[in-house]
């Protein structure tokens, strides 16, 4: 495709509707046009003029503001039909099938077809991304394609346009003036702040230009917004990791490698309803329960440089700190958050030696759940052998073993031999909470059952995002962008004198046309050039005489 | 002129593939949901961990020799099945440059060690008190078996109980040549 020549010699690629340089219709269409389309500076937008390889008609495909609203609605749709049932991450069931059995069963077949089309996960689903990607890539492309023809027209833009350029301008006006008007409207614009060019017999008056790239700003922040949300798809950018620890326990923490985090103390405390509470009463009366405070005291721990996991005994202690609700323990981007807990798992376990008839006690031992010793000897030479614990005791298998279910002292049970100076043999016994099993015969002593502790656990959540800072700088740059676009204008005024000694005055501004329309009277007024007219208000008004005429005849 | 449009066309096809890459890159490891895991391939990551007889094992010290990483817990019945079958290959390869680490989750010493004994197992057994080496290796269920080749790359995660044959066939894989 060839350049178009203008007549001011000026050559301008094609598709473009007005001159750069002298701002001279180059279009039939847009020669019958009474007024300038002023869009783009009626530059050529880059995506109308090649369409021929594959590229090109990609490029344009994303290019179309078109395209770009349309992807926008099918978010928006996709987006809401997410919103109509819960997605999977917060029901409560997990794994495929059971996910499945839960949306037909809650739901009914509505809540099946949902889960057949893969709405239950909707947001992470590769189509609603690939949306997402697509809405980058044409605010990219658009962005691009509008934005550098914009930058260069106005760049070049030359004081002097042609009168067909100033006539098909929205205000217009020409005729006598005074001798001085030109010296005297560049002062008066200069002093409303109007950024002023001469060039021999013409001015061109400008100011807010920066207004024009709030756009494009805006789509600037935007792809730094999406670029920090595609950010946390790349390991270490996003962590969001959970943790249990017991009170008294050492715990690596996930996803923070070299870290550790014991806690020494869990605490919740309710709402009592007395005191100053007193005016929840009604409430806590409804609710039962309710929980106002709970906290982890932790100590966070770090292994030196190049320490490998697996050796505890050379870590070294970072800080202390209370984790509270909303008051996480924060290292190194990291936070800690208090997310929930278990209250009164079993940590230790007393029993009295006794004698089953006379009820005498032999002496008392504590068996530490976490860390139970092989034999406890007591005061007078009485032994008390552990055999078998099974901190989760599910019954027995076809061997006569014991069998525990999980790791957690949930139903702690215990294979003993107690041998005592009366009893040197030794008898065995298996001890589970309220109940005593004498495999080999009835025996003469028993471990009763004394008291026991327990502790609580911490459910603790860990988060790390890189991309927050990247979030909020494209946040900000986004509304910086929209304050640029919507508060301020570009308002430029041409005045020209020609040969034969009349002005020509035309002003243009991409909104606010009420401002523009006062300072350029008031240009007028003082400088005594031409008034100009809005011929959009003429024209408008000429239609409006014509229906009225046409209704009265 | 046409020098001005191959430009143009190498300029659009350049960005259209960055955009789409990174895009492509992004869905593609948000679909493969699980992030900072272990994959077979990787060099597998250095631990120290000290056994129940007190001898110290550092994943380090084993190059040039094959490590099967075994996680396990006394409750873990699959554990408990596959254990006399690691147990008796290990009678076979421990001569051969094959190092049978069985890591015990965070259970206390005598659990292990009576467990050790009733099962009679001869393979050295380390407990992971902070959960700091399962937590490098990414160990979710148990059992899971971590093969570790001489020259100290991951060839194989298996997460379910295994046959003698397969532990045979696993230790043979990382025999050294």
């Amino acid at each position: 495709m060839e350049q178009i020549k203008c007549q001011c010699g000026h050559n301008n690629p094609p598709g473009t509707d007005l001159c750069a340089s002298c701002g001279r219709p180059l279009t039939e269409k847009e020669k019958r046009k009474k007024l300038a389309d002023m869009r783009y500076e009626g530059s050529a937008r880059r995506s109308q003029t090649y369409n021929k390889s594959i590229v090109d008609k990609v490029w344009n495909f994303f290019s179309s503001v078109k395209i770009g609203i349309a992807i926008i609605v099918a978010i928006l749709v996709a987006a809401s039909i997410g919103t109509i049932l819960p997605q999977q991450l917060f029901i409560p069931a997990q794994g495929e099938e059971a996910v499945r059995e839960y949306y037909a069963d809650v739901y009914g077949s509505f809540g099946a077809v949902y889960h057949f089309l893969g709405f239950h996960d909707l947001y992470s689903s590769y189509w609603f991304q690939a949306l997402i990607g697509m809405l980058g890539i044409s605010l990219i492309i658009a962005s691009l394609d509008r934005g550098v023809p914009l930058y260069k027209s106005l760049k070049n833009q030359r004081v002097l346009r042609h009168e067909s350029f100033m006539k098909r301008q929205r205000f217009f006006g020409a005729g006598e003036a005074e001798p001085d008007a030109l010296d005297a409207s560049a002062q008066e614009l200069e002093n409303m702040k109007y950024k002023v060019r001469r060039e021999k017999n013409g001015i061109l008056a400008e100011k807010g230009r920066f207004s024009r790239w709030g756009p494009y700003v805006n789509h600037a922040g935007l792809i730094i917004f999406l670029i920090g949300v595609m950010l946390r798809a790349l390991p270490g950018f996003y962590i969001d990791e959970s943790l249990w620890v017991r009170e008294g326990e050492m715990r690596a923490i996930p996803g923070a490698p070299g870290y550790y985090l014991a806690s020494e103390n869990f605490e919740v405390t309710t709402y009592s309803g007395e005191g100053d509470e007193e005016v929840y009463g009604e409430a806590l009366e409804e609710a039962g329960t309710v929980v106002k405070d709970y906290k982890t005291d932790a100590v966070l721990y770090q292994v030196p440089e190049g320490s490998p996991p697996g050796a505890t005994d050379n870590l070294e202690k970072v800080k202390e700190y209370e984790i509270e609700v909303n008051h996480p323990l924060q290292f190194d981007g990291y936070n800690v958050y208090q997310m929930d807990y278990r209250l009164n798992e079993l940590s230790s376990m007393t029993f009295a030696l006794t004698n089953k008839e006379t009820g005498e006690s032999r002496g008392e031992l504590t068996v530490d759940l976490s860390d139970p010793q092989h034999i406890y000897e007591l005061e007078d030479g009485s032994t008390v052998e552990l055999i078998g614990y099974y901190p989760d005791f599910s019954g027995f298998a076809e061997n006569g073993e014991p069998q525990t279910a999980t790791p957690i002292p949930n139903n702690p049970g215990f294979l003993v031999e107690m041998t005592t100076p009366e009893t040197p043999e030794g008898e065995t016994s298996f001890i589970v909470i309220r109940e005593t099993v004498e495999p080999f015969g009835e025996n003469e002593y028993k471990l009763t059952f004394q008291s026991a502790e327990t502790r609580d656990v911490s459910g603790l959540v860990i988060r790390k995002d890189v991309t927050l800072p990247i979030l909020i700088l494209g946040g900000i740059i986004f509304m910086i962008g929209v304050t640029q676009g919507m508060y301020f204008n570009h308002r430029r005024i041409w005045i020209q004198e020609k040969a034969d000694g009349t002005v020509l005055v035309a002003g243009h501004t991409n909104k606010n046309w009420f401002a523009l329309k006062k300072e350029l009277d008031k240009t007028t007024e003082t400088a005594g050039l031409p008034p100009a007219a809005d011929q959009q208000e003429e024209a408008k008004q000429k239609e409006k005489e014509g229906e009225n005429r046409y209704d009265v005849g | 002129m046409s020098d001005k449009k191959k430009k143009r066309t190498i300029i659009r096809t350049v960005l259209l593939l960055i955009m789409v890459s990174a895009i492509g890159y992004t869905i593609y490891s948000n679909a493969t949901a699980e992030k900072n895991v272990l994959e077979v391939g990787e060099k597998a990551p250095e631990f120290v961990l000290t056994d129940l007889e007190g001898n110290e094992h550092r994943l380090s010290e084993y190059k040039g020799e094959g490590v099967f990483l075994n996680f396990w817990g006394t409750w873990c019945k699959p554990c408990a099945r596959e254990m006399p079958a690691i147990n008796s290959q290990y009678e076979v390869y421990k001569d051969q440059g094959v190092n049978v680490l069985a890591v015990n989750i965070d259970q206390s010493e005598f659990e292990v060690q009576s467990y050790a004994d009733r099962y009679g197992l001869n393979f050295p057994i380390a407990i992971d008190e902070a959960k700091s080496v399962m937590e490098a290796y990414s160990v979710v269920p148990l059992p899971t078996t971590v093969l570790i080749s001489p020259d100290g790359t991951v060839t194989d995660i298996i997460t379910r109980e295994m046959t003698e044959q397969e532990v045979a066939a696993h230790m043979e894989s990382i025999k050294p040549e």
